[in-house]
């Protein structure tokens, strides 16, 4: 019995190495999905382009324009002369805000009255402009304390909130999105490589022929699915390698954990995998099939929006998605440092998702092989 | 349980849907007996290897392979079977050797035994020179014989082919049944399915199937000389038209037009004669005439078209 499956395993390498079409998705995709997520797609606010519209030009106006400049989270793009520009660098999208500085700005500070800034924000991208918006409520609040400082009566008792992020202090989006990468590369690769090998055999008339031999239906679904899941493993431990000393991912907890939860998460993968297979015909409608529940599975998984923003019927369908339970397992170790004590009701429901896919596809796999 | 065929088939009947793919089968193989089943596209050849080779379940009936039942003892059979579907079951990304190595692991064909049973049928089929080259780069020819050559890897009882020479050119479909003798030499019991009648003709014995019915079984001589017509080849310039005329005449059976002349089946031997006679009178030329041995073609095609009436 091991030894038909080790060869069925010896089979499918050398026909996954062999294949030009295979290696890309291998060895390619992981890295391409790495580097994407760990450069271009970032939530941070950065260098955001301002437009400043100083119509006050005294030096408190200059003050908290340099201000602004010296945060690192804007940049000034230009200095408005005319009104009308204020609008038309907005519509055009050149700049995202545009910090306006009425007369009098300097005049009102001096007098000890309240002085009035105005920023406008380009609200298109509403996240951007709510967290650029907090940056520039920041830079105002700190230049007006800096003013205020020594002339502010001690006695006027004063509210400091200071809020600090956990496990992610510099709350770099990286730290987040890395471990996601892992998470939904592994589901991708794991997902297409099972599907299409088990059809390719179907396709191309071999499937019949490995009928005929005394290979156990259990046997060819091993035989069938372990090459994925040593893949599957190879691919975490490249993106975790080039994630934590090339984008500085700190991993927190520990290894072997990470190992047996990627080793349960596969479960549900490799059985999703091979139910795509016994539902489809030719390699093309299991690529279809894997893109159908691929791309669902990542919008409703909380990698990229809250799972607690989502309609509730919507909610309870996310528990039929492994990749929910996933990545809460794989920010846990990675960012937290969890253990089994916090995650095992994850795992557990991972586990079990797992278990019942893999045996509705297996049954549906041995019906389709009599 | 019987044992006097290898191969005994009872009632066996599979429907898909409303269509009745094999249909109230009987039929006894011997052993050393290379028996083909003939039939046009569609008929159910396939469905009927599948059967036999128990991965497919009939809805009724049984049969018994080298003693082995498909209801029951499926993967008794699988030990005892080789099967070699229509398209090959080859791996084209793998070499013919690691084909060749890879079945021989299925059917656990043990380490000591390998080397020389390798050798002998990469011999046989001619395929040692290509030991290294990758299975879909060999001609359909080879493909074939290296797909034999899978099949045969653990020494089977019973091998099933598939229409095996579907697509084949004829240089290698001649090599490829050279091969099936050698192995009846040593006892190998054949099922071969074939919609060539030449073929046909090659096979100790036959069965005619059509849309899922067993026609008739026996040799191909007595096969041939099973039905009582009496054949006459008329070669005309126009064969087709004279065929056309042919066909509504008293006591001709049926026509089928090859090329330039035409078979026309007829109830009695006297009437040939007659029909000349009334072709002419239609004015239709006739080159020339001659009786003819019914070929199993015609044979197929008078039992084929009877059994539609």
């Amino acid at each position: 019995m091991f030894e038909r499956i080790k060869q069925m395993m010896i089979k499918e390498f050398h026909q996954i190495f062999r294949d030009k079409r295979m290696r890309p998705i291998i060895f390619l995709t992981p890295v391409l999905q790495l580097i994407i997520f760990g450069y271009a797609v970032t939530t941070d606010v950065n260098n955001v382009s301002l437009a400043v519209y100083d119509l006050d030009r005294s030096y408190e106006s200059r003050e908290l324009t340099r201000r602004f400049e010296a945060s690192g989270y804007f940049q000034v793009f230009c200095s408005i002369e005319r009104p009308e520009e204020v609008q038309d660098l907005l519509d055009r999208g050149k700049v995202l805000a545009v910090l306006q500085i009425d007369r009098g700005f300097s005049a009102d500070i001096k007098k000890g009255k309240q002085a009035e800034v105005q920023v406008l924000f380009d609200g298109t991208d509403s996240n951007t402009a709510l967290v650029a918006m907090s940056y520039a409520n920041a830079i105002i609040t700190g230049y007006a304390k800096s003013l205020g400082g020594p002339h502010v009566r001690a006695s006027a008792a004063r509210l400091d909130v200071r809020a600090r992020a956990w496990y992610n202090p510099a709350l770099r989006s990286k730290n987040y999105n890395v471990p996601g990468v892992i998470a939904i590369m592994i589901m991708l690769i794991c997902l297409l490589l099972t599907s299409m090998a088990v059809v390719r055999e179907r396709e191309i008339g071999t499937m019949e022929q490995l009928m005929v031999t005394p290979l156990k239906p259990a046997e060819m679904i091993l035989g069938k699915t372990i090459p994925f899941a040593i893949i599957g493993f190879f691919d975490m431990f490249l993106v975790t390698i080039v994630g934590v000393f090339w984008f500085s991912i700190p991993i927190q907890g520990s290894l072997p954990l990470l190992v047996l939860c990627t080793a349960i998460y596969l479960l549900s993968v490799l059985g999703i995998g091979l139910f795509i297979s016994t539902i489809s015909k030719t390699q093309q409608q299991a690529m279809m099939g894997t893109f159908l529940f691929f791309a669902p599975a990542i919008l409703l998984s909380g990698l990229m929006f809250p799972i607690e923003n989502m309609p509730v019927a919507v909610q309870y369908g996310t528990y039929l998605n492994p990749l929910r339970y996933f990545l809460v397992i794989i920010r846990g170790i990675f960012l937290k440092g969890n253990g089994i004590p916090i995650l095992w009701p994850q795992m557990l429901s991972l586990f079990i998702l797992g278990a019942a896919v893999m045996t509705i596809s297996a049954l549906r796999f041995r019906k389709r092989l009599v | 349980m019987p044992d006097a065929g290898v191969i005994t088939i009872t009632g066996l009947t599979k429907s898909f849907g409303d269509n009745i793919a094999v249909d109230d089968l009987h039929l006894e193989v011997r052993r050393g007996e290379l028996f083909g089943l003939v039939g046009p596209d569609g008929a159910g050849k396939t469905t009927i290897m599948r059967l036999l080779a128990a991965i497919m379940s009939p809805d009724s009936g049984e049969a018994w392979i080298a003693g082995s039942s498909i209801l029951h003892e499926g993967e008794r059979i699988k030990e005892k079977i080789g099967y070699m579907s229509q398209r090959f079951g080859l791996y084209e990304d793998l070499t013919v050797m690691e084909n060749i190595i890879f079945y021989a692991d299925l059917y656990e064909v043990s380490k000591k035994e390998r080397p020389a049973r390798i050798e002998r049928l990469l011999g046989f089929s001619n395929l040692t020179p290509f030991k290294g080259r990758l299975a879909g780069k060999l001609s359909g020819g080879m493909k074939q014989k290296l797909g034999l050559a899978c099949a045969l890897i653990h020494t089977p009882e019973v091998l099933f082919l598939d229409e095996p020479t579907n697509g084949v050119d004829p240089v290698s479909r001649r090599d490829f049944w050279r091969i099936l003798y050698d192995l009846l030499k040593e006892q190998v019991t054949i099922f071969v399915s074939t919609a060539y009648l030449d073929e046909a003709e090659r096979c100790t014995r036959i069965g005619l199937i059509h849309k899922g019915r067993l026609i008739t079984t026996d040799t191909p001589a007595k096969v041939r000389k099973s039905i009582p017509l009496s054949m006459v080849e008329i070669w005309a310039p126009d064969a087709r038209k004279a065929a056309e005329a042919a066909k509504g005449m008293a006591g001709v059976k049926d026509v089928s037009v090859y090329g330039n002349r035409f078979h026309v089946a007829l109830a009695e031997v006297g009437l040939t004669d007659r029909i000349i006679e009334q072709l002419k009178e239609k004015g239709i030329a006739v080159i020339d005439h001659r009786q003819v041995l019914p070929s199993l073609e015609d044979v197929f095609i008078h039992i084929v078209r009877s059994s539609e009436l």
